[in-house]
């Protein structure tokens, strides 16, 4: 009886489907927790010489063609003393870094390496000369005074990334991107180090807690779902007026021909 | 002394109220013998409305104007349209504590606070783009149908003023709130203002009551925005609306369709009920627009302060011409003379757009001097049939969408990974080559569906049947069109251009030399309609429909045109 119904049980219509969801839970949860390990052992220790040797060789394959052996810089790319590991961090982070071709500015990509990768190489650059460093994760919580760093975000940030943090259009071809999902480590790194057009924000024009107000500032906006709806892409009158004529108007104008519609 | 009134018949007859007419017909009857309301209903009631969905776009502009003044007769209940300097302390975090104006702060106490605050908000914004939109779009549809053609020049200008003063509405609006994107436009409007010769400085200290931003300009547009505008705007409307009832609504050609006549259903009972259900689906988009997306979200651009610019500053959408004619011309255009330096920067677009409006304004005038048509007109012109007009037309939307475009040529240029310079060097080349384009590519293409439809006429179209004759031939039958269809299809006027001939003194005049040349413009290139001789011979039986009786005042038009081949 037993057998019976196991056997039954095998060949149930949902089986399959239930043996899929198992398996994709399990390699699912699998690479969940590889991929949050990967991410705990990014917390390297930046001193320690096995990692920065294991730095310079990185940088040596995969930076130097542009950079040069001593980082000293070539006519392909800039020289990279001083820039320190928050410039590191935040390049090769975001997938900037290595680039891809020469263009108005670095484009965000695929992220190049792992973490454990990008941080020997920001503790490589680091030894070499000072710069600024990784922030420390206190000042990333988003924990701040979101009044403060929106106030801050209008008056520094707003002409460029636009006052929702939509992103904007600079000249030639040059742009600043769009806020929403950017890490607040890179939030940071970006305000410390001003990578591209961006201008940098140093600790005496906007201290470690205005940068951290400014962080949490845009994690609320980004995590409150606007209480109008949906945002339309926070892209502002454009997009609400291609909305109204196309959808709105649209709408109606299809009401218009059912009213008139002659029945056949 | 005293000067008698005739009684009118319905105060005179008390006619009491035939048993079984129930409670409603005694209401009316009391009614009735008080105010001679009967008249009123008989004429109205009897109203014919043709049907056409195109006839209905101003019905949806008058409609969000209603939803548009209960909407925010509720948002007055609410705002001060101060800018007395607060702390905000209301429910949005992200705001607390921070400096605003008390404009802004009750803004965001509707949306925030109110019960359906936000939700009224919204409707009113979007109340307000649609409103604008089917606005443009109606006046559209009733250039391209030649709507405005006598006896309707006039309308056709309070329309305009009616689109000028819904602008001016949408604008004001925009500003009240006194968050940093509207302050943004605001600053842009300054600028338009000091950009004005001479009197520019003076005019804007004038309007803001001292330097941009002061303390005086959101109640001052609030004032504007609620009691003047919509009052101007609102006489204008009914008087739009009494010269619709006057001149009876205008209508497509059709069998037993003339200038004498209108087909269509009566007011009473069921237009009435078509376009009192038409309010609510109106009312009920809007509805939902408002209550699923967000519009103006004032609580992320925060208050206004001169100091921050956000990128992408646009205004709303009926704006943005202006703001694209801006951002269009090129740099450079200043010199130093007498110790002054004097900037074309500014004038020069808002010159543009001026003129652009002034011959929207009285493009009706234009084409009837041009034409010399004086003749009343209720029958429309499919667009195709009147070549030239729809050609300037497309020019005139086009040369418009590129002053459009380019108010969002920053959007364009990120979003499609452009530099901004090369988007506005291609919307520039858009707008001076573009309504050239659009002019003789329109013109073509009317031209080619007015010879595609004579084909039909005198030959039917191909039915895609092949036939095999006994002898051996394959043919395509080409099937006939109707009576109806074919009347549509031939019923239309052509012009000839204006002969010049010498006027009484025997003189030509340069006035004269030009309205002859206009008019040769106008109606060089046309297409003749079928004449009855052509369908006879065509079709043989003598059963085609009788082309152009339905034109009362051919000989007049003779006279002005020196002829027309329409037979």
């Amino acid at each position: 009886m037993a057998r019976r119904s196991r056997k039954a049980n095998r060949r149930h219509p949902l089986a399959t489907v239930l043996l899929i969801a198992i398996g994709l839970v399990v390699t699912g949860g699998g690479y969940a927790a590889f991929s949050s390990t990967t991410a705990a052992t990014a917390e390297t220790d930046m001193s320690s010489q096995q990692v920065i040797d294991e730095g310079e060789k990185l940088f040596a394959s995969n930076c130097a063609t542009c950079h040069g052996m001593s980082l000293q810089g070539t006519d392909d790319g800039p020289s990279l003393i001083g820039v320190g590991a928050a410039s590191v961090n935040f390049q090769v982070g975001t997938g900037r870094m290595p680039l891809a071709m020469q263009g108005p500015q670095a484009m965000q990509k695929p992220v190049q390496f792992t973490d454990e990768q990008t941080a020997a190489m920001a503790a490589y650059v680091a030894s070499i000369s000072p710069g600024p460093a990784i922030p420390d994760a206190s000042l990333l919580q988003a924990d701040g005074d979101a009044a403060n760093g929106g106030e801050l975000f209008r008056i520094n940030c707003a002409m460029c990334h636009n006052v929702a943090g939509a992103g904007g259009a600079l000249t030639e071809g040059k742009y600043a991107p769009e806020l929403t999902g950017v890490l607040a480590t890179h939030i940071y790194e970006a305000m410390l180090t001003g990578p591209q057009n961006m201008p940098v924000f140093n600790d005496d024009n906007l201290t470690p807690e205005d940068k951290r107000d400014i962080i949490t500032y845009l994690k609320y906006v980004e995590n409150n779902p606007s209480p109008g709806g949906f945002e339309l892409g926070n892209l502002g009158p454009v997009a609400e007026g291609l909305f109204a004529w196309i959808f709105g108007l649209g709408a109606i104008i299809g009401l218009m021909v059912w009213l008139t519609a002659k029945s056949n | 002394m005293t000067s008698t009134i005739e009684r009118t018949e319905a105060a005179e007859s008390p006619a009491t109220p035939k048993k079984g007419g129930g409670i409603t017909g005694a209401a009316a009857n009391y009614l009735d013998e008080r105010t001679s309301i009967s008249a009123v209903v008989k004429e109205f009631g009897r109203k014919i409305f043709p049907d056409h969905w195109s006839f209905m776009l101003g019905e949806v502009a008058l409609y969000s104007f209603v939803v548009i003044i209960l909407s925010g007769t509720f948002l007055t209940f609410f705002f001060q349209a101060s800018m007395v300097e607060t702390h905000y302390e209301g429910a949005f975090v992200p705001l607390k504590g921070v400096e605003m104006s008390a404009a802004m702060d009750s803004a965001l106490h509707i949306s925030f606070d109110v019960r359906g605050g936000l939700l009224v908000r919204q409707i009113h914004h979007w109340a307000a783009l649609l409103f604008i939109a089917s606005i443009g779009l109606h006046m559209l549809r009733v250039f391209f149908t030649g709507a405005f053609r006598k006896p309707r020049e006039l309308n056709w200008m309070i329309g305009f003023v009616l689109f000028v003063l819904a602008m001016a509405e949408g604008f004001t609006g925009y500003s009240l709130p006194d968050d940093l994107l509207s302050g943004n436009g605001l600053r842009i409007i300054d600028g338009l203002i000091k950009g004005m010769p001479v009197i520019g400085t003076w005019t804007s200290f004038l309007l803001f009551g001292g330097e941009f931003p002061g303390t005086a300009i959101v109640g001052r547009l609030y004032t504007l925005h609620i009691l003047l505008l919509p009052a101007i705007l609102v006489a204008f409307l009914a008087l739009h609306l009494v010269f619709v009832v006057v001149h009876k609504h205008t209508q497509f050609a059709g069998p037993g369709r003339t200038e004498k006549n209108v087909i269509g259903y009566p007011i009473l009972p069921v237009y009435a009920a078509k376009a009192g259900g038409f309010f609510f689906l109106v009312f009920g988009v809007i509805a939902l627009m408002a209550s699923f997306f967000t519009i103006n979200p004032i609580w992320n651009y925060g208050p206004y302060d001169p100091s921050p610019v956000s990128a992408g500053t646009q205004p709303d959408w009926y704006i943005g011409f202006a703001d694209g004619a801006l951002r269009l011309i090129p740099p450079g255009l200043e010199f130093v003379w007498l110790n002054h330096t004097w900037s074309f920067n500014i004038i020069i677009p808002v010159i543009a757009l001026v003129l652009l409006l002034l011959f929207v304004a009285i493009y009706p005038f234009v084409e009837s001097w041009v034409t010399g048509d004086k003749r009343e007109h209720h029958i429309l012109d499919r667009p195709r049939n009147a070549p030239t007009r729809t050609a300037i037309g497309a020019a005139g939307v086009t040369f418009y969408a590129a002053l459009w475009a380019a108010a969002s040529s920053d959007l364009m240029a990120t979003h499609f990974q452009l530099s901004i310079e090369g988007v506005i060097h291609v919307v520039q080349a858009w707008a001076v080559l573009g309504p050239f384009i659009a002019y003789f590519i329109t013109k073509r293409v009317c031209i080619g569906l007015m010879k595609k439809d004579r084909e039909i006429v005198l030959h039917g179209y191909e039915s895609g049947r092949i036939v095999r004759l006994p002898g051996g031939e394959y043919i395509e039958v080409h099937e006939q069109l109707d009576d109806y269809e074919r009347w549509k299809l031939v019923d239309y006027e052509s012009f000839e251009p204006i002969m010049l001939r010498p006027n009484s003194n025997g003189k030509i005049t340069p006035v004269m030399r030009l309205r002859s040349a206009m008019s040769n413009w106008f109606f060089e290139d046309r297409i003749a309609p079928a004449s009855r001789a052509e369908l006879d011979a065509a079709h043989g039986h003598g059963h085609a429909p009788a082309v152009g009786t339905g034109s009362p005042a051919r000989g007049e038009l003779e006279d002005q045109t020196g002829g027309n081949t329409h037979h």
